[in-house]
């Protein structure tokens, strides 16, 4: 048994010594190695049962995932309350085009292992085939913790989400850690678990004379604070106090910038996420250090994306809209922005391959609520899925294509081009750079 | 010449001298390591066009000195694969506190693939405004660095 100095329960303590076998015994060794280089005193239960999964992709090369996956389903061990996963790495309903190559490449050396690991999941606890969204915290989606809730989650978005606009608590777990919490149910207590750690040691002041594009204004605070807690003051101005559906969907999409821009796993808006409103400035730090946003600011992270497309000026083959995905909110809103750009300029349809995403149970909702808007997306050309784009780029061939995207996220992860939405809408109706 | 020493805390020891391969931010696991692996290639090639400190250069076996990891929540597991595959750094010299995605993707690898990755972490500031991209270090047990 390995030396620990956290304090144990009892069951834990049997556990490590391997008296419920040698997998869960590795699974909580794991964990408590892990929690006590963060100084984890002790290991805590988790209260959102539920977990979230970020590795739903299954690729040959993860062989020590379904290395894990298989001892833990040979142990018998599951989720008990089940778990959502990340998006999809491909659309097999047709609404992303695939060549013949991408299809036999996406196929065999970067996607070959689909289906054997979804084998996996089902076993050790995947909800339902429809459970594979980056924004399984939406309502449709059916996992949403609640204030103050403990979990075991990764998906840098979705732990950023739920930190901040939902106020539960979660650390900014890596795959396979994710999984092991939320088997044990027991996370180790440290990070954005304790009050301490929930200040923010970064003031964010935005003096913009418009609202700042949420992907970028989260591209820039996560470049500047890293892992830092930021506290925003002055974005309240430009989209309000309340979190209706438009808020939450400015604050998914600024939030996963700030987390794959930088490592921030927590941010509070003042007077408008739930802890940021409760205790206001008393969630500042001392010495904080502060940033301030303004235009210049804005223009000068936004010149400082590098344009990896071979040929600048390009008419974009493709472009994703949804990185994370889309909300129920957002689906109607593209839709309209997307029809009315397209009636100013007299055209029909989009002059470009437009795929939008979003979860599979939210777009089941829109197309239950707004069936006419759902077969007017693909009246004027574009499409609906539920993958996750930066897969799409995992695939090698990708890389040479002109991808466009209003995606920050996706911008970090691939050759895709970060354009504002306004671009985005003028680009995909015929407008040129 | 004067040597350098620097001391952390050890995360993983082991005693090497490797050369150095300096980033000055955060490092994006995912970003740095996916192309690399899904390629299958024997050594990585940094492809993260955000971090010109280390993009497309050869990072396997060396000593990667870093003040955090960033991005994506699959790092830890991408650091497990990369152990798995022998494609990755031989050490991770943190100048802060490794972060949690770094340092799972340690851990994971330790007790999981019995790697023997080295990962020493809170080198300080100073470490990373010292050594430079090329320098020899000398890693010792107790999370000792000597720039040679």
């Amino acid at each position: 048994m390995i030396e620990y100095k956290m304090k144990l329960e009892p069951e834990l303590v049997k556990i490590l010594k391997g008296e419920e076998g040698d997998t869960k015994r590795k699974i909580l060794e794991t964990l408590v190695i892990y929690g006590e280089a963060f100084g984890a005193k002790r290991m805590v239960k988790i209260t959102h049962g539920q977990g979230h999964l970020v590795t739903s992709f299954g690729t040959p090369i993860i062989t020590p995932v379904y290395d894990c996956f298989d001892e833990i389903i040979a142990a018998g061990l599951t989720v008990k309350e089940g778990f959502t996963m990340d998006p999809r790495p491909l659309d097999h309903e047709g609404n992303v085009k695939y060549s013949l190559l991408d299809k036999i490449i996406n196929g065999t050396a970067v996607f070959g292992k689909q289906k054997y690991y979804e084998e996996k999941l089902k076993k050790v606890g995947l909800k339902d085939s429809d459970s594979f969204s980056c924004t399984s915290y939406l309502p449709e989606c059916g996992n949403t913790p609640k204030k103050g809730d403990i979990l075991s989650w990764s998906e840098s978005s979705a732990v950023n989400f739920t930190n901040s606009v939902l106020g539960a608590r979660c650390n900014r777990n890596s795959g396979m850690i994710d999984v092991f919490g939320s088997i044990l149910g027991y996370v180790p207590e440290f990070g954005f678990l304790l009050d301490e750690n929930r200040k923010a040691n970064w003031i964010i002041e935005i003096k913009t004379s418009k609202i700042p594009e949420a992907q970028l204004l989260g591209s820039a605070i996560g470049i500047k604070v890293q892992d830092g807690v930021p506290f925003v003051k002055g974005l309240d101005k430009w989209i309000g106090n309340k979190l209706d559906e438009k808020t939450i969907s400015y604050l998914k999409d600024f939030g996963a910038a700030t987390a794959s821009n930088g490592a921030v796993g927590l941010y509070h808006i003042d007077g408008v996420t739930p802890e940021a409103v409760e205790s206001g400035d008393k969630l500042i730090k001392k010495d904080a250090k502060v940033y301030v946003i303004d235009d210049a600011e804005f223009e000068r992270v936004f010149k400082s994306y590098p344009i990896m497309w071979k040929k600048k000026d390009a008419k974009p083959k493709v472009c994703f809209i949804g990185c994370p995905h889309l909300t129920y909110y957002q689906l109607i809103d593209w839709h309209n922005r997307i029809n009315d750009e397209l009636n100013k300029k007299g055209l029909k349809k989009v002059t470009t391959e437009v795929v939008l995403n979003s979860a599979p149970k939210v777009l089941a909702h829109f197309k239950k609520d707004h069936p006419e808007m759902y077969e007017e997306y693909y009246e004027m050309g574009c499409k609906l899925s539920s993958i996750c784009p930066l897969m799409y780029t995992s695939n090698p061939l990708t890389h040479s294509k002109a991808i466009l995207t209003n995606s920050n996220k996706l911008r970090t992860y691939s050759n895709a081009r970060y354009e504002f939405d306004s671009k985005v809408l003028d680009l995909i109706t015929g407008g040129k750079f | 010449m004067t040597k350098k020493v620097f001391k952390g805390r050890v995360i993983t020891g082991g005693e090497v001298t490797l050369e150095a391969i300096v980033s000055h931010q955060g490092v994006n696991t995912l970003a740095t390591f996916e192309k690399s692996a899904i390629m299958r290639s024997k050594h990585v090639k940094a492809s993260d066009q955000n971090n010109p400190d280390i993009f497309n250069k050869d990072i396997t076996n060396k000593a990667l000195c870093l003040p955090i990891t960033i991005g994506s929540t699959t790092g830890g597991m991408v650091i497990q694969t990369i152990c798995n595959m022998h494609s990755n750094p031989r050490a991770f010299l943190f100048s802060e506190p490794a972060d949690s995605i770094g340092l799972s993707g340690i851990v994971l690898a330790k007790v999981w693939q019995n790697s023997n990755v080295i990962c020493i972490d809170s080198l300080g500031e100073e470490f990373l405004k010292t050594v430079k991209t090329g320098d020899m270090l000398e890693i010792k047990k107790d999370g000792t660095i000597t720039i040679l």
